[in-house]
């Protein structure tokens, strides 16, 4: 009798994993609504009104597109620099053993694993002890560095996944290290960097704590939201602009679910 | 050239020119070099920059600084190790520790069945679905996230609208009105500070819990309940000291990033400041980078001693 229950799902437990996904879910879906309203003084629930107004507001607004393109292009700079050590990184600690591998990559999980406000505020006293002024490439030092361990963390994975072997059958059919590297290595590992490369793209686009203690003047666009959260100025821009970012920040996290998703069938896995 | 050589240079191929060939056989020959070359400029940067950032600011905590000029003295002191221990200083530490420990237990609590449905029963479509409703959440702009949740806490927001339509308005009132976690609205009490804490960190802990869940082998569970358990009994005896270690691997996530955040509590909450808040302000309008320095060591230190704790209890395997 008992075996019958244990296929089927417990109630309780079915309703207590919806209300917590709901709980994850329900804040995102209210920014959608409130980039509609036409109150523009509190943040009135229900909405008095429904407006598109404040889409066309936004969009000629200057800070906005400015601190738009700033954002866009640290998180560029600093994704190529993330790909490129993240990837020479893991190449090294999945294909050779040497010694110290472990601290190596504790090295690149701590700026992550520390909290933000650590990586920030060292930065900052380093770059004031070494007189650095702060400008673009200091706020790009900043994000590369936590950024390395995206890309690094989807590479090892997938360089384990990757037969040995098929090194070793390239060099031994005449290939020279550099051809074995762009056309075995990189087509087996390329989906991997990408989905690394999105996901750096959308850690720095987001990152706020560094970006505060890095930043001189500039403000990429989560600096122009903080700003606003502390003090209120425009909340129907405001309100745009974060329904915005989680639409721009969804596309890569999906894109990326879907490149890494069909990665158990790698070539050269059935030894 | 002989004949009879010909057949055996044929076994070799010719060796190649130029100087991209004259690098592949290099890194053939010794593959330290090509090792050495690829750690460089990852080492370059995290060994030497960051780490060496860190090390600088380590080092800062030992100066102190001057009570009249403001300036730093660049002499070897604990002193501003002794103003840290302050009462003043010291209960910003123990309201952190605090809410670090609720946010923890709280998210453990939500996360629990969303981990073990995911990971048991859900299946196919539904496995997807579990999976990309925490990565997303997980992913979307922090921000945002925080700023959903002024708008939900607002005396004018969602929450009250709804309490108001259920005529609950007085579990609200009553709630703000107890001494230590209520206050003027939910977007100025601890309450609130609280809510956005487990919300924000809520898909670290679901995901390593979730691992540790999926390795749990279905057939301990028939054996249990076979062997006379009841549901409740399966769950403290056999499912839960399994899970332990994800959930111990959550924690780390969620006890870390509560620790060092100071944007929440700025954001939503009261004016009492938490560590983050503080070295904030030392080292921004107060110019302290010594005490702000000694600051950042205590989350430093209280993670140390939890990683080697979770270290003991086999945490890391979850991972």
């Amino acid at each position: 009798m008992r075996s019958d229950k244990q296929n089927s799902t417990p109630m309780g437990l079915k309703i207590a994993a919806g209300i917590g996904l709901a709980f994850l879910h329900l804040p995102i879906l209210l920014i959608f609504l409130y980039a509609f309203t036409t109150e523009e003084k509190s943040y009135q629930f229900p909405p008095p009104g429904l407006t598109l107004k404040w889409f066309a507001v936004t969009w000629n607004r200057p800070d906005v597109w400015e601190a738009l393109g700033l954002s866009v292009r640290v998180a560029s700079i600093s994704t190529v620099i993330a790909l490129t050590l993240g990837t020479l990184c893991a190449a090294a600690i999945s294909q050779t053993k040497f010694f110290g591998r472990e601290a190596i990559s504790l090295l690149v999980i701590l700026p992550i694993a520390l909290p933000g406000i650590i990586t920030g505020i060292s930065l900052r006293s380093a770059f004031n002890l070494a007189e650095i002024p702060f400008s673009f490439w200091t706020i790009v030092l900043g994000h590369a560095t936590f950024c390395v361990v995206v890309v690094y963390n989807n590479a090892v994975a997938r360089f384990r996944r990757m037969s040995g072997s098929l090194i070793e059958a390239s060099m031994d059919l005449g290939a020279d290290g550099f051809q074995t590297f762009r056309h075995v290595i990189l087509p087996n590992i390329g989906t991997a960097l990408l989905a690394g490369g999105m996901l750096a793209f959308a850690l720095s686009f987001d990152e706020v704590i560094v970006t505060t203690f890095t930043a001189g003047q500039q403000a990429t666009l989560p600096i122009w939201m903080l700003e606003e959260l502390v003090r209120p100025r425009q909340r129907p821009v405001t309100n745009v602009v974060a329904m915005v970012v989680v639409l721009v920040t969804f596309l890569p996290i999906l894109a990326a679910y879907h490149l890494t998703r069909d990665g158990d069938q790698i070539s050269g896995q059935g030894k | 050239m002989s004949i009879a050589a010909a057949p055996a240079a044929a076994a070799i191929l010719p060796g190649r020119g130029g100087i991209g060939g004259a690098l592949s056989d290099a890194f053939w020959r010794s593959p330290k070099l090509l090792l050495f070359l690829m750690l460089t400029p990852p080492l370059l940067w995290l060994g030497v920059i960051y780490l060496g950032s860190l090390f600088a600011l380590l080092l800062q905590s030992f100066f102190s600084i001057d009570e009249f000029s403001g300036l730093v003295v660049r002499e070897f002191t604990l002193k501003t190790y002794g103003e840290l221990l302050r009462p003043s200083n010291l209960d910003i530490i123990v309201r952190t520790v605090t809410m670090a420990g609720l946010v923890t237990i709280a998210s453990a609590i939500i996360a629990f069945p969303i981990a073990y449905f995911a990971a048991r029963y859900a299946r196919g479509r539904w496995k997807a679905v579990f999976y990309l409703g925490v990565m997303l959440p997980l992913w979307s702009s922090y921000l945002v996230k925080v700023y959903a949740w002024k708008l939900i806490l607002a005396k004018e927001g969602i929450l009250t609208w709804v309490f108001e339509k259920l005529h609950l308005t007085f579990l609200i009132d009553g709630w703000l009105a107890l001494p230590v976690v209520g206050g003027n609205s939910l977007s100025v009490s601890p309450t609130g500070t609280f809510l956005v804490f487990v919300y924000v960190w809520l898909p670290f802990m679901i995901l390593p819990v979730q691992a540790a869940l999926e390795r749990v082998p279905g057939n301990l569970l028939e054996a249990s309940a076979d062997l006379g358990a009841s549901p409740s009994q399966t769950f403290r005896n056999v499912l839960l000291p399994l899970a332990l270690p994800g959930v111990i691997a959550g924690s780390i996530f969620t006890f870390s990033l509560t620790l060092g955040d100071y944007i929440i509590p700025q954001i939503v909450g009261t004016s009492h400041l938490f560590i983050g808040m503080a070295v904030y302000a030392h080292q921004g309008t107060a110019g302290n980078i010594p005490l702000a320095a000694a600051f950042t060591v205590v989350p430093v230190v209280i993670m140390g001693i939890y990683l080697w704790l979770a270290k003991r209890a086999g945490a890391f395997n979850a991972l």
